[in-house]
């Protein structure tokens, strides 16, 4: 256990876990829409963001930008940045609908039970990790370095690296962004009303399918957001990115209370810090126990999770 | 005729629920569909919405058949109801509740501060609410509340599933009169409920169910005055 390297290198810590944390609450939103308007945990969410890493790789790869390359600067990196963030967030976002449109709405239409629809969803999600391990030979890709990293400041020990600042900074705006789409637009009203009381909803008129279309469209953005983000920070990934993260990003929807949006933000920066300190204290091998032991002890303090309120109350 | 249900059957699994029953409500009309738990009330309004699907038989509504339309459609037309246990969204403001009662009408937003107007004359208290989530609403509240929001749609046929249901007489009272003033506005309405005695008050016309057949249609007035009716739904005489 090494407490020092906690205390010498908290601010530089802090600051790694909101970039951290900054993606699983971006994938954690993903979750925790679906599971508000379906009430269907979606397995497939952590392909949906491993779809998004390789989109990114797609966009620069069209660009035309090697590994080899120097990094991009000025107007050419704020437009390969900008390009590779939306390509990634479309192919996320498309793959979300595709994977609602093949494994859940036929089930959904003919009655099917919740754990049907479980299980179709875990077998998209097996499916979907094979297709891309035959695609890549089961090796990692490495993603160009097409910004020059910098130190930006040093403050009390903590190094700001750049496109760690970007990373939570946009993160921040998308997040900004969906809750506006979510309570002030008429199709965000929609996906609430389908949340609190999908009967009800329909009598008001609402259109289910397009509401449910829309809300695994807005989750699998922000997966593509967190997708490009994490490997713009890290650089590479592997058909088996979305396992490790999207457990992450599940254990912080979770953690937040499944179902409300704000929770998954805070499950999901909390769940960063956490893995973050623990992997300095204990070794990184131990940062998966230590989150879980805290999640399991959360959950038996409040079983709904810090934000959940009862699913009536539910606010989406 | 508004609408017209015609011989109409609604199956949950294997047990029918309703077994070949025909209604009519004309333009203008206070129609009530009376009668026990489990008769079968609450699934005609939810098949007639479109929530449960006919087993056979025809919805008509202005002579068009809307039995295979989907529930969301049909609100379109003109159909609106405040559904049983009233549906309110306990997470969102009355406001946003009622401007959901809009949804479908998405390039009528002109008409948005002139029917929460109508709605506010009708219920003084939602205007008092306005900010308040759905959920911290009384019952009598919750109610005024889902059918302020019905008539958002601007129907042309209402329907209301047991609007007295779990509220006080005062209360049960006040809403019944509103019930009348709407119609008096020129909305047709067709009511559900297990309140004989009030609905028979407030309907022109009135069919009984009894486990998923219509036993009885007359003038609401005259099934007020029926010993039969009275000893089964009204509570009083024959015995």
């Amino acid at each position: 256990m090494d407490f020092a390297l906690l205390r010498d290198a908290f601010w530089m810590l802090t600051f790694d876990g909101l970039a951290l944390g900054a993606i699983y609450a971006l994938i954690s939103l993903g979750y925790t829409l679906v599971y508000g308007v379906l009430r269907l945990i979606n397995f497939a969410h952590s392909e949906v963001f491993m779809i998004g890493t390789f989109g990114s790789l797609f966009a620069t790869g069209l660009i035309g930008v090697k590994i080899e390359d120097e990094p991009l600067t000025d107007g050419k990196m704020v437009f390969t940045l900008l390009f590779a963030l939306v390509i990634a967030m479309l192919s996320s976002a498309i793959a979300a609908v595709l994977v609602e449109f093949v494994a859940y709405r036929r089930l959904r239409k003919r009655g099917a039970t919740k754990l049907a629809t479980l299980i179709s969803a875990i077998g998209v999600s097996i499916s979907l990790v094979e297709l891309f391990r035959i695609m890549t030979d089961s090796l990692p890709r490495e993603f160009p370095r097409i910004m020059d990293k910098t130190f930006l400041v040093s403050y009390a020990g903590a190094d700001i690296r750049n496109d760690k600042v970007i990373v939570i900074v946009a993160a921040g705006l998308m997040m900004v962004a969906l809750d506006q789409f979510i309570s002030k637009t008429r199709l965000g009203k929609g996906i609430r009303a389908v949340s609190q009381d999908e009967n009800t909803a329909t009598l008001m008129g609402v259109n289910i399918n397009r509401v449910i279309t829309v809300t695994f469209f807005a989750g699998g953005l922000m997966a593509g957001a967190a997708a490009f983000f994490y490997i713009l920070v890290y650089e590479n990934t592997s058909f088996k990115v979305g396992f490790f993260l999207g457990i992450s990003a599940f254990t912080a929807a979770v953690l937040g209370g499944i179902g409300n949006l704000r929770g998954a933000l805070f499950g999901g920066f909390v769940l960063g810090l956490m893995e973050t300190y623990t992997s300095a204290v204990f070794g990184t091998a131990w940062k998966a126990v230590i989150s879980f032991i805290i999640l399991v002890l959360v959950l038996l303090i409040k079983p709904t999770g810090l934000f959940g309120e009862s699913i009536t109350q539910a606010r989406v | 005729m508004r609408l017209e249900v015609k011989d109409l059957h609604v199956h949950y699994g294997k047990i029918e629920a309703i077994k070949g029953v025909s209604i009519v409500v004309n333009e203008g009309e206070i129609v009530t569909l009376i009668g026990a738990n489990g008769a079968g009330k609450t699934t005609m309004l939810k098949t007639i919405s479109g929530l449960r699907p006919v087993s056979s038989g025809q919805i008509l509504f202005d002579g068009q058949d809307i039995s295979r339309m989907a529930a969301h459609d049909r609100v379109e037309l003109g159909l609106s109801q405040a559904p049983e246990g009233r549906g309110i969204f306990p997470g969102m403001t009355v406001l946003e509740n009622l401007e959901m009662g809009k949804y479908h009408r998405k390039d009528r937003k002109s008409e948005m501060k002139e029917d929460l107007e109508k709605v506010y004359h009708l219920f003084p208290r939602l205007l008092e609410r306005i900010n308040q989530a759905g959920g911290t609403l009384s019952g009598g509240e919750q109610q005024m509340l889902a059918i302020g929001r019905a008539l958002m749609a601007r129907p042309k046929v209402l329907l209301l599933d047991e609007p007295s249901m779990g509220l006080a007489p005062l209360m049960i009272a006040n809403i019944f009169r509103i019930i009348t003033e709407i119609n008096n506005l020129g909305t047709t309405i067709l009511l559900v409920e297990q309140n004989a005695q009030q609905a028979l008050q407030r309907a022109h016309r009135a069919y009984v169910l009894e486990t998923g057949n219509v036993v009885k249609e007359a003038k609401a007035s005259d099934l007020l005055n029926d010993p039969a009716v009275r000893a089964a739904y009204l509570g009083v005489g024959a015995h």
